[in-house]
């Protein structure tokens, strides 16, 4: 009966008094502006107070960082608890997370260890795979960009490509890779090939919407001011198609790393996809379990890497 | 004297399929240095494509248009548009969007420190300079549209060609860029071609009327001189019996003579 009278008595004032102080902030601050207009010495009224409201401030950004992390930690943990209930049994095909921290800790707590050639850290296992995402998906932002801009500029490079880009991008990363092995008669360039090829399809069908989309306002400008194809290329294409072009990259990355994975089990080397094959084969399963959350985080990141940048990018573009 | 710009004869048609629509039907216009025209006509009835076809923007289809001597074939620096939605590119700062005109047109003549001073001028001409590192999301209808006149001066166009610049903003706005721009062609003595559908921004400003006639196979209809002694006074000319005989004669036009197509049905 006493304690929840105590902590309501005590949690009161506290929101009461940040409330006031929020209240008061402003027109305090205006008041002694006021005053530091009429008079010289009012200057140090102006400084002194902030020092309040900027702990209340950084209590509220805690506040709000505490809301975005603790409900997904919850779900996580209550997960966890089940998946260790239900495969906790000796018959259990799959291990529980206990078994797993056993099995796995020196793949979990250190990411870059190396102990020989094939016996190193997943994290330096996920950059050798980035490193071929990098090349890849570079390629392909550029060559996607570059295509998509001519089919959107030019009708007859639209007729005669559209229909080539809407049948080869069903095919599914994989189909490529047979091929690309027979003609690059090596696994890393044949990986790079199997990304670059899997990313470029919505890179360009992306970038040609944008381009197809430019107001017909802008091509005015760039015609009364006679704007060259480069310049047009720069200053009005790419700008006004940003917003569908990162949309393009976005998808296109997701895509990458999907396929990295894929093709690093079929290609070998000392990628996490290749890991994850190799554990399969070692019967590891807890080093499977580890590397899949290494490779959903690794893609995860990515996905806001390049959405944030597509953010920054296209800051004017959105608000016409 | 070979006349300034001379519109001889021009029609225009829209070709769609098999079917083509005639929009203009001989225009005959000739227009002097230095003055202001106004074309003022129904909606709809081929002012915009008139415009287009001046600043190159649509090509003709029969007859020519000569700036100087010189026939008009495709858009340039020299006829700088005002367009109605202003179109500047939203991802370029105030500043950026003069300077891209003024790096175009002035790239090989002005040295870079001439080239900002030169941008900062024209943003001063239409009171600007203190927004110059916004982007136009940043500042309103009426601010943007004078950054589009910024840019378009910017040019030193031998035409400056205004497309219902002022269409989208409140009376109070208006009538102060109106003033603007009658300050702005007063002190530059360039010559202004301005769409319009309103009358008193018609009268105001202009030297002469080109009143259009309904489409299609729009053509004009009349000429008004306005023989108005310049500087002009909004309040002095409200009551100015000119001024009235003028407007009278623009709304007679308008709405006795040539009614709107959807009046005339009704
Ligand atoms: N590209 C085009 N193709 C076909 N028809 C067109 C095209 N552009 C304009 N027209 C037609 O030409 C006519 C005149 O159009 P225009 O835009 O010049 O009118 P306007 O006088 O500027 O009208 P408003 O005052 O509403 O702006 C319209 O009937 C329009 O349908
Ligand atoms: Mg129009």
């Amino acid at each position: 009966m006493k304690s929840p009278d105590i902590l309501t008595k005590e949690s009161e004032p506290m929101t009461a008094q940040s409330a006031h102080n929020i209240i008061l902030d402003s027109p305090g601050a205006s008041a002694s502006l006021v005053a530091a207009a009429r008079s010289n010495e009012a200057q140090v009224i102006a400084f002194a107070p902030p020092r309040a409201p900027f702990a209340e401030r950084m209590w509220a950004v805690a506040q709000s960082w505490f809301a975005v992390i603790v409900p997904p930690i919850i779900v996580l943990c209550a997960l966890l608890l089940v998946w260790e209930l239900a495969s906790g049994g000796p018959k259990a095909s799959l291990p529980p997370p206990s078994k797993i921290w056993a099995d796995a800790k020196d793949l979990i707590v250190d990411p870059f260890f190396v102990n020989g050639p094939q016996d190193i850290g997943l994290g330096l296992r996920v950059m050798t795979s980035l490193q071929r995402v990098v090349m890849g998906f570079g390629l392909a932002a550029i060559a996607g960009i570059l295509l998509g801009a001519l089919v959107g500029q030019s009708v007859w490079a639209m007729r005669g490509l559209d229909p080539i880009f809407q049948v080869l991008r069903t095919v599914p990363p994989l189909a490529w890779l047979p091929i690309s092995l027979a003609a690059f008669r090596d696994a890393n360039p044949s990986a790079i090939f199997v990304i670059f090829i899997t990313a470029i399809w919505p890179i360009i069908i992306n970038t040609a919407v944008g381009i197809r989309n430019i107001p017909q306002d802008y091509r005015n400008v760039a015609a009364v001011l006679r704007l060259n194809h480069l310049e047009f290329f720069w200053r009005i294409m790419i700008p006004s198609a940003a917003p569908y072009i990162f949309t393009g990259l976005r998808i296109g990355i997701g895509l990458s790393w999907l396929a990295i994975v894929a093709a690093e089990m079929l290609t070998g080397g000392v990628g996490i996809g290749f890991f994850i094959w190799d554990a399969w084969n070692s019967s590891r399963l807890s080093d499977i379990v580890v590397a899949l959350v290494y490779i959903g985080i690794v893609g995860f990141v990515l996905d806001r890497m390049v959405a944030g940048i597509g953010h920054l990018a296209t800051r004017g573009t959105q608000a016409t | 004297m070979t006349p300034f710009l001379k519109v001889d004869h021009v029609s225009k048609s829209f070709a769609r399929g098999t079917a083509t629509t005639e929009v203009l039907r001989d225009i005959d216009l000739t227009i002097a240095r230095g003055s202001y025209v106004s074309i003022i006509g129904h909606s709809g009835c081929g002012k915009s494509t008139l415009l287009n076809l001046v600043a190159g923007l649509t090509p003709i289809t029969t007859g020519a248009i000569l700036l100087e001597n010189q026939e008009v074939r495709e858009p340039g620096p020299d006829r700088a548009v005002v367009f109605q939605n202003h179109s500047l590119l939203p991802w370029l700062s105030v500043y950026a969007n003069v300077k891209l005109a003024v790096d175009k047109v002035f790239g090989n003549s002005k040295s870079r420190a001439e080239r900002h001073d030169w941008t900062m001028h024209n943003l001063d001409l239409v009171q600007m300079t203190h927004a110059k590192d916004k982007l136009p999301a940043e500042i309103s209808g009426g601010m943007k549209q004078r950054v589009g006149i910024a840019r378009a001066l910017a040019m030193e166009p031998k035409v400056l060609l205004l497309d219902e610049p002022f269409g989208a903003l409140d009376a109070l706005t208006r009538a102060h860029l109106q003033d603007s721009v009658m300050q702005i062609h007063a002190r530059l003595g360039n010559t202004v071609i301005m769409i319009t559908h309103d009358v008193d921004e018609a009268v105001l400003p202009s030297d002469r009327i080109v009143m259009m006639t309904n489409g299609p196979s729009a053509t004009i209809g009349e000429i008004l001189d306005v023989a108005l002694p310049r500087p002009r006074k909004r309040l002095e000319l409200s009551s100015d019996p000119t001024y009235l005989r003028a407007r009278e004669s623009v709304l007679k036009f308008l709405y006795e003579r040539h009614r709107a197509p959807s009046l005339q049905a009704a």
